[in-house]
Order: C-alpha cells, then structure tokens, then sequence
C-alpha cells in the first residue's frame, strides 16, 4: 500500500453498529485528487467518511486523515477537512451567507474573513444571487450547493462528498460534478456516490466497497482496462447452464438479461473459449461484439453480479 | 491568462487555533434571538419589575415617611423569587429549540463534523440561554443593589448585609444552571421545540402542583423535593437566612443529583450519528 502521499489511509478498520459490523478489515489508501468511493446502498460509504471524521469510533484499526490518528486528533483533522453530509441539514433561522459564514467561524476563521470568503464560496457554488434567502427556502438543488459551500468554506486540504448529486436535475447535477471536478485540481476529493456516471465523470481513482470490505480499488482507467476484455453476447439454449458453464472456466458474466448479456474475458484466455463452452452446452451465439469496458462492467466484477 | 479566475480559489488568510469554539455559538445563538421582537418584547417586561423596585427604593432611601419601603434581604429575596415567572417564559421561549431545532434540521452532524467537541456544543447552547437568564435575574438584582448604594450615598447596607451579594450571585448562579440544564437536556429528548417546551412547563409547573398537593394532603414537607423548583426555593431561603422546610443538604443534594440526570441525557443524546443497536 503506497501511503506516503494518501491524504486517506485506513489500516485493517471495522467499524460495527452493535453487532451488524459495517466495514470489516478495511485496508487501503486513497490518493491525492478525484476517489470516486462506490458501493451499493448498505456498502459502508457513508460509515466510512463518518468514522474518518471521527464521529463513529472503530472497533479496530488505524486510520490517518492528512497525516493524523483519527483517533488521536479528530479535532485537528476537522479543522483541515470539509465535510458535505448526505441528509438535508441546515442551522435553523438562518440565511445562507450568515449560515456559511458562520460554518467558517466554527472552523477557526475570524469573524470579517468567514463572512468575506462565505460570499466568495456561495458565488462559487451558484447561489450567489440567492445569498440573502433563509436556507429552508431553499430547493433540493440549491440546499446540495449550500452543503458544498459550507464544506469549503474554511479551504479544507480533503472534501468529504457524501452523495452530492442526489435529488438534484440533470442540469444541477451537471454543475455540480464540474465544480467538484475543479475544486479536485486544487485540493484532494472523496466523492462517495452509487451513481457510477457521476464517479466516471468527476473521478481518477475509485475505492469499491461491498457489504463493509473493499471489493477493488485503483485508477479507473486501469480497472477498466484490467485483466479482462468484455463482449456483448445474445445466445439461444439454456441461458442458466451456459452462465453456470462460463463460470467454471473463469469467465463472469452479468447474468442472465434476457437479451444481450456482457462477459468479461479474462487477459489470460482466448475469446474463442466462448465459443467452445456454447458447442459444449448445444447453446447458439445469436450475436457477438467486442464492447468497451466501462465503469458499470468494474463495478459488477467488484460485486461479483 | 484569464482576467478574472472563476475557478476554486484558496484562502490565504488567518486560521485561529484551539478547540474553544462554543462562544462562537453562543454568540450565534444570542444574535439569533434578539432579532425576534417578541423576545425583546418579552425581555423588557422582564425588567419591569426592576423598574419598579427601583422606584421603591428610591422612595424608601430618600423619603424619610416612606421608610417602611426601605430595603432589606427580604427585597431581594423577593424580586428573585419573583423573577421566576420570567426565567420560566424564557426558559422555553429561548431554551426549547436549541438543541430540539437542530434535530430537526440535522445540522448535530453539521455542527460536530467542524472542529468542535460535544462539550463545545453543549456550552455554546448552555452558554446561550445562560446568558439571558442571568439577564434577568443576577443583573437587575445586583444593579438594585447599586442603586440602593447610590440613592443612599453610601455602604452603610452592604456592609451591614455581608451575605446579601453571595446569597444573589448563588441563587441567580442556582436558578440560571438549573433551569438551562433541565431545558437542554429536554431539548435533546425531540425534534420539536414546542414538544420540549411541554416537557419544560411539565416538569415545572405539574411537579410543583403535585408535589404541594401531596405535601397538604400528607403533612410531610418532603415532597418539596418533587419540584426542581421547590427545591431551589429551599436552597435559596437558607441562603437568605430564611428557615427552609427541609434540611438544605438534602435539597442541594437533589439538585445536583437533577443536574447528573441533565448531563447524562446530554451526554447520551448529543451525537453526531444515532446508533440503533
């Protein structure tokens, strides 16, 4: 594990609500720029960007966050990280500019400066036109961009982006990935997202979580390009057996569609090897295709899907 | 180049250090409510009775026929006890929604995501409430006080009432710590200011009753203790000199005992994250 420059670096972590553990043995080190963190819904996203602020305690392992004991300093790695929570969340009574500003006075700005750079960030995001507006009068698209502004606001060195994109339009989430997109050219970024577009586009590297452990991670060019070839295939015959057959010569597929499926090949075998097992099983290829390998295709190996 | 960069910029400026961020809430929180009228509103006619002692005693100390308004503990003792009806008002009016409106926005996560502790929340919130209630009450007590020495030109009352500034610092000190942890603590059971606020006014106004009523009915002057605010008058009567109902230990003791039950709450439900196990 290269560590030396990972603003993130979690050692053998498991992080447990009563008895459901959540993340078991998690060890990896996410690198400097875009991570798209990625997983199903119960994957342990969230639970990690939590525990790596502090606020869960874990039941094992090390973490460190820009260079701190999560556990030794919590305090020290929140004044230099900025955090963008998944659930609407606002203080109460508050217009936006005096809400940011004062996120950045809790974070250790004086008073004229929070105030200075809370206007400066909610232009940034979009909202400075609507910078005087109570916060809960704010739309879903409007409060994504105002839980943006109040995790920069203090100029963080690691944004924490728990699902930034949800509940906003196709346009509003368009905005959003290209600010996220700038902001990781100047400070490192952990977009933690089950909507693989939205990782493809804002990020270089991606951390896959599964049921509370890493099912892969690296830069996502490589995963894409990595160990396997995909091609389309529609077959006629026993779908299920020729699934089941395909498996046991090391090649996964993403189920049976009912139409087109997609079987990842690995480096290591020929594609001709398709072929044989369908003659194997009397199964007819109706259609073949070299496809490219996206995403979604890593996302379903990693799962196992 | 660009004229004028559009991007993400970085901030260059001044970053405090240290972990004591709760008078940075507190401030918010004051601002917060004195920009409500009917606070304001409320606060003024909080001090009315101040005017009104006022008066008394400018009366008492410079009319020699009106010297049966001249001052003694009892007055003070009095004006605090009257001042309970105002600390009740504001208790809720200020007190309900500090913790139970940030449920209810989430912003609990927003706020212990920031360099701050628990500790620093609950101060900022205590220290919010704190203030107006000392407002109320150790305030225009202390500065009846000064009038009192300014009216009659001299020292002759405090010196000859040593015990007077302690016994009003410490029932204000008293009456202010006791109703702010009793709120915050009820304020961080819900997610609705006005379902604390029921709470509160339970807790105050259904245990005293209670308590009097079983006290009648059975003779025996213990269940003074029922109330938090009984207690308190307990606590405040020995300070003043006045004869309590109950042995003063057993009422100091219950109310620190209240006050462990208010941290314990607090401890318990001010969490960035709710874990159901």
């Amino acid at each position: 594990m290269n560590s030396d420059r990972s603003p993130v670096v979690l050692e053998n972590v498991t992080v447990s609500y009563g008895s459901h553990p959540a993340l078991r043995d998690v060890s990896v080190a996410f690198p400097e720029g875009a991570v798209g963190l990625l997983g199903p819904n119960g994957a342990g996203k969230s639970t990690l960007i939590k525990a790596l602020l502090g606020l869960l305690r874990p039941a094992g392992g090390v973490m460190h966050v820009l260079g701190h004991d999560v556990a030794k300093s919590p305090l020290a790695i929140r004044a230099r990280v900025g955090y963008m929570p998944e659930t609407d969340t606002h203080i109460p009574g508050m217009n936006a500019v005096a809400f940011v500003a004062y996120c950045g006075e809790l974070c250790g700005l004086p008073q004229a400066d929070a105030m200075q750079r809370a206007h400066e960030v909610l232009f940034y995001v979009g909202l400075g036109e609507a910078r005087y507006r109570n916060v809960e009068t704010y739309s879903t698209g409007m409060k994504q961009r105002i839980k943006l502004a109040q995790a920069l606001v203090h100029d963080p060195d690691l944004l924490l982006l728990d699902e930034p994109t949800n509940g906003m339009d196709p346009k509003g989430r368009d905005e959003m990935l290209a600010l996220i997109r700038d902001i990781a050219d100047r400070i490192s970024v952990i977009l933690s997202s089950h909507v693989l577009p939205d990782v493809e586009f804002a990020c270089d590297h991606v951390v896959v979580l599964h049921k509370g452990v890493v099912a892969t991670h690296g830069p996502i060019a490589a995963l894409k390009g990595d160990s396997a070839r995909v091609f389309e295939l529609r077959v006629k015959g026993d779908e299920t057996q020729f699934v089941v057959a395909l498996r046991d010569v090391g090649i996964e597929s993403d189920g049976e569609s009912g139409d087109v499926m997609r079987v990842f090949v690995p480096a290591d075998r020929p594609a001709r090897l398709l072929f044989e097992v369908a003659a194997r099983h009397g199964v007819q290829v109706r259609h073949f295709r070299a496809s490219v390998p996206s995403l979604e295709d890593v996302f379903a190996r990693a799962l196992g899907d | 180049m660009p004229i004028h960069d559009q991007g993400y910029r970085r901030y260059a400026g001044e970053r405090r250090g240290g972990d004591r961020r709760w008078p940075v809430i507190a401030r918010a929180g004051i601002i917060e409510r004195l920009r409500e009228r009917r606070f304001l509103a409320l606060l003024l006619v909080a001090w009315l009775l101040f005017a009104v002692r006022a008066v008394q005693l400018y009366v008492g100390t410079t009319i020699v026929r009106a010297s049966f308004f001249a001052p003694s503990e009892e007055t003070f003792h009095s004006f605090l006890n009257q001042q309970r009806l105002f600390v009740f008002f504001i208790t809720i009016y200020a007190g309900a929604g500090l913790i139970a409106s940030d449920r209810q926005a989430n912003a609990l996560q927003l706020y212990l995501s920031k360099p701050i502790t628990r500790h620093d929340y609950i101060a900022g919130k205590l220290a919010t409430l704190a203030a107006f209630l000392i407002a109320v009450t150790w305030v225009p007590a202390m500065m009846l006080l000064a009038l009192q020495v300014l009216f009659s030109g001299s020292l002759d009352f405090v010196s000859s009432h040593p015990r007077l500034v302690p016994a009003i610092t410490i029932t204000s000190v008293l009456q202010v710590a006791l109703a702010s942890m009793t709120m915050l603590a009820l304020s961080s059971l819900s997610r609705s200011r006005r379902f604390a606020a029921m709470l509160y006014a339970l807790v105050t106004i259904f245990a005293g009753a209670v308590g009097g009523v079983l006290q009648t009915a059975t003779g025996a002057a213990g269940w003074v203790l029922l109330s938090p605010q009984n207690t308190l008058r307990v606590v405040t009567d020995a300070l003043f000199g006045i004869e309590p109902e109950i042995p003063v230990t057993i009422a100091l003791f219950a109310i620190v005992a209240l006050m462990t039950v208010c941290i314990a709450v607090l401890e318990r439900r001010v969490r960035a994250v709710d874990v159901v196990a």
